[in-house]
C-alpha cells in the first residue's frame, strides 16, 4: 500500500512538472479562466455587493479547474499515446490504475495557477478584497476540490484508454458541468431534478466548500468530506470501468493508435 | 529451460472501413506462430515491415491478447498472469517516441524506477550504473527533447534494464540510428546475454540478426518460414548464387523479363542514388549473367558482379518465396 501511495504521489508530481513545462498549456489555463471572470463579473457587478463578485471570482476559479480537468484529463492520455509512453505505462507491473491516477490529478493541480490567476485579476483590475472569513479553512478547502474534481477526470480518462476519440466526451461535459453544480447561476435558479445530479459531482462541493470558506456561510468541513467521500467513490468506480477498458484496449489493439 | 514458448501463436485484427457504410474485415496478423527460447539465448524474429514481428512480441509482453494458441514467458501464461511476466521483462522500442520529452533523462528513470518496483534506496545506484553502462552519465540532467536518436535509443535501453529483468524484448532498437551509434547499441545488447540475460530481438537488419543472433526465426506474412542458427540459414543457399547488376533506370518489365528466366530463384532491386542494384539469386550450378544481360538491352548497365550468398539472400529468398 505505501508503495502504491508513493507511486501515485511521485506520479502527480513527475506529470505536474512535465505539464508545467509546457510554456503555451500553462499560459492557456493561466489565462482562459480570465475570460469566464470577467463576464461573471459584469453579470454580478449589477448587484454591486463585494461578497457576490467574489463569489463570482471564486466560481470562475472552480470553472477553471474543471475546464482544465475535463479537457486535460482526456487529452493526458491522448498525450502519452502520442508520447508513445501509453504501452510503457501499460507494460509495466505497477497497478494501471495507480498510474493513470496520478496523470489526471496532476491535470487538476495545473488548474491551482488558474486559481491564483483568477483571484489576482478580481483584485487587481475590479477591486474585488480578498477576504475571507475564514482563510486556513479556504486554503485547506483547495487540495480535495482539486484532487476530487481530478479523479472525476480519471473516471472519464479511463474511457480514452479504450476509445481514442474518447477525449470528444471529455470536452462534451465542459459546460454542462459549469450549469449543473452550480458554478454559473445557482443551482435553485434550475428545475429540481438538477439537483440530485450536482451532489454527484465534485465541482459543486468543491465550490460549496471554497464559498462557505469564504464568506462562513455553512459547514466548509461537511463540503471537504464530501470532496472526499466523491473521491473514494471515483477511485473505485474508475479503476473497475479502467479494468475493463484496459482489457478491451487488449484485445482489440488499441493501445498503440494514436 | 525454455524461457519463451509461444505455441501456434495467433493474432487477428479487425478492421473498418467506411463512414456511414462501415464494413469490417479481419486481418490475420499473426498465424500460428510457434517457437522457443532457451535461456541466456540471443533470439532473432526477422521479417520485412508488416511480417508481424511486433505484434508477436507485443503479444509476450502482455500488450495484446493473443486470438489464439498459447504462450508462456518464464513459465507464466501471457493472459493469466499478465503482472507477474511485467515484472520480470523488459521492453525496449526503437524511434524517437517512448520517453517524457520536457523532462530529463534522470526524472524519466526516476519514474520508471517506481513503476518498475525499483526499490526506492536501491534507485540512485541503479540509476547510476546503468547510466554508465549506456554511456550518458553527465548528460542525465539535460532535457530528453535536446537529445539525438541514438542518446534516446541508449536511454529506452537503460529504461527497460531498470528492474535488472531476467528477459529482454528488443522491437528494432537500433533502427533510424546513424551507423555509430548503432554500432555502440548493438555492443550493448551483445554484453546483455554475458550477464545471462535472455533477449528477444526483432530487427530486419541481416547483419545484426547474424552477427548478434545465437538463432533467427524467419517471419513472413504472419507465418515462420525458417528457424535456425544463422549459419544453418546461410546453408539454405550456400549452392545456389548471386549475381549483381548496376543498372540506370531499370523499368519493371525488364524485372519480370529477369523473374521469368529459368533457374531465377528471386530478383530485388536496390536504390542506390542514381542507379539501381539488380540482384538476381540463381539456382545452383546455374550461370546466367550473359542471358541476363540479355534482358537489359534498353537499360544503361555498369558494373556485373558474381558472388557468394549470404544470411540476406538466404531471407530474401525465404520471405519472397
Amino acid at each position: 500500500m505505501t508503495r502504491v501511495a508513493r507511486l501515485v504521489w511521485l506520479g502527480v508530481v513527475f506529470h505536474f512538472r512535465h505539464l508545467s513545462r509546457n510554456a503555451f498549456a500553462v499560459t492557456t489555463t493561466t489565462i482562459w479562466p480570465l475570460v469566464y471572470a470577467t463576464l461573471a463579473y459584469f453579470m454580478f457587478r449589477a448587484g454591486s455587493e463585494p461578497e457576490t463578485l467574489l463569489l463570482a471570482s471564486i466560481g470562475a476559479t472552480v470553472m477553471g479547474i474543471w475546464s482544465v480537468t475535463t479537457v486535460d484529463a482526456a487529452d493526458s492520455i491522448q498525450r502519452q499515446r502520442w508520447l508513445g509512453v501509453l504501452e510503457l505505462l501499460v507494460a509495466a507491473p505497477a497497478p494501471f490504475w495507480a498510474v493513470l491516477l496520478p496523470i489526471t490529478i496532476a491535470s487538476s493541480a495545473i488548474g491551482v495557477y488558474s486559481l491564483v490567476s483568477t483571484l489576482l485579476w478580481g483584485r487587481l483590475i475590479f477591486g474585488i478584497p480578498l477576504e475571507f472569513e475564514q482563510p486556513l479553512v479556504f486554503a485547506l478547502a483547495i487540495p480535495p476540490t482539486i484532487v476530487s474534481i481530478g479523479l472525476l477526470g480519471f473516471v472519464m480518462a479511463s474511457m480514452i484508454v479504450r476509445f481514442r476519440a474518447g477525449w470528444a466526451v471529455g470536452n462534451m461535459f465542459e459546460y454542462p458541468v459549469w450549469l449543473v453544480t452550480g458554478l454559473l447561476i445557482p443551482i435553485a435558479l434550475l428545475p429540481t431534478w438538477v439537483e440530485p445530479i450536482s451532489w454527484l459531482l465534485a465541482p459543486t462541493w468543491g465550490m460549496r466548500a471554497l464559498s462557505d470558506a469564504a464568506f462562513a456561510g455553512g459547514s466548509a468541513f461537511l463540503d471537504i468530506a464530501m470532496c472526499l467521500v466523491l473521491s473514494a467513490v471515483y477511485t473505485v468506480v474508475g479503476s473497475m470501468l479502467l479494468g475493463r477498458f484496459l482489457e478491451s484496449a487488449r484485445r482489440r489493439a488499441t493501445l498503440s493508435l494514436t | 529451460m525454455n524461457v519463451v514458448e509461444a505455441v501456434d501463436l495467433r493474432r487477428t485484427y479487425r478492421i473498418t472501413t467506411g463512414t456511414f457504410r462501415r464494413r469490417s474485415r479481419e486481418i490475420e496478423a499473426v498465424r500460428g506462430v510457434s517457437f522457443s527460447i532457451r535461456e541466456g539465448e540471443l533470439f532473432g524474429l526477422l521479417g520485412p515491415n508488416g511480417a508481424g514481428k511486433t505484434t508477436t512480441i507485443k503479444m509476450l509482453n502482455t500488450l495484446l491478447i493473443p486470438s489464439g494458441g498459447s504462450a508462456h514467458v518464464l513459465g507464466f501464461d501471457v493472459v493469466q498472469d499478465a503482472r507477474r511476466i511485467r515484472e520480470r521483462i523488459g521492453y525496449v522500442f526503437g524511434g524517437d517516441r517512448g520517453l517524457y520529452e520536457r523532462l530529463s533523462a534522470l526524472d524519466n528513470l526516476r519514474y520508471f524506477a517506481e513503476l518498475y518496483g525499483v526499490e526506492p534506496r536501491r534507485q540512485r545506484a541503479r540509476i547510476e550504473e546503468l547510466l554508465a553502462l549506456v554511456g550518458l552519465d553527465g548528460r542525465e540532467e539535460e532535457r530528453v527533447e535536446g537529445y539525438s536518436r541514438g542518446m534516446r535509443q541508449r536511454l529506452h535501453l537503460a529504461r527497460g534494464l531498470l528492474h535488472d529483468p531476467p528477459v529482454l524484448f528488443l522491437d528494432e532498437p537500433t533502427i533510424g540510428v546513424d551507423p555509430v551509434g548503432a554500432r555502440e547499441l548493438r555492443a550493448l545488447i551483445a554484453s546483455l546475454t554475458q550477464q545471462g540475460k535472455t533477449v528477444l530481438l526483432t530487427t530486419h537488419y541481416m547483419f545484426e540478426a547474424d552477427s548478434l543472433c545465437d538463432r533467427i526465426a524467419v517471419i513472413a506474412k504472419g507465418e515462420i518460414v525458417a528457424q535456425g542458427t544463422p549459419q544453418q540459414l546461410k546453408a539454405r543457399v550456400e549452392q545456389s548464387g548471386v549475381v549483381e547488376v548496376e543498372v540506370f533506370g531499370i523499368d519493371e518489365a525488364s524485372v519480370r523479363r529477369i523473374e521469368a528466366l529459368p533457374d531465377v530463384l528471386t530478383v530485388t532491386v536496390e536504390e542506390q542514388e542514381q542507379k539501381q542494384l539488380l540482384i538476381v539469386q540463381t539456382a545452383p550450378g546455374a550461370e546466367l549473367t550473359h542471358v541476363i544481360l540479355a534482358q537489359l538491352r534498353s537499360v544503361s548497365v555498369g558494373r556485373v558482379a558474381s558472388r557468394e550468398p549470404t544470411l540476406e539472400d538466404a531471407y530474401v529468398q525465404l520471405v519472397t518465396a
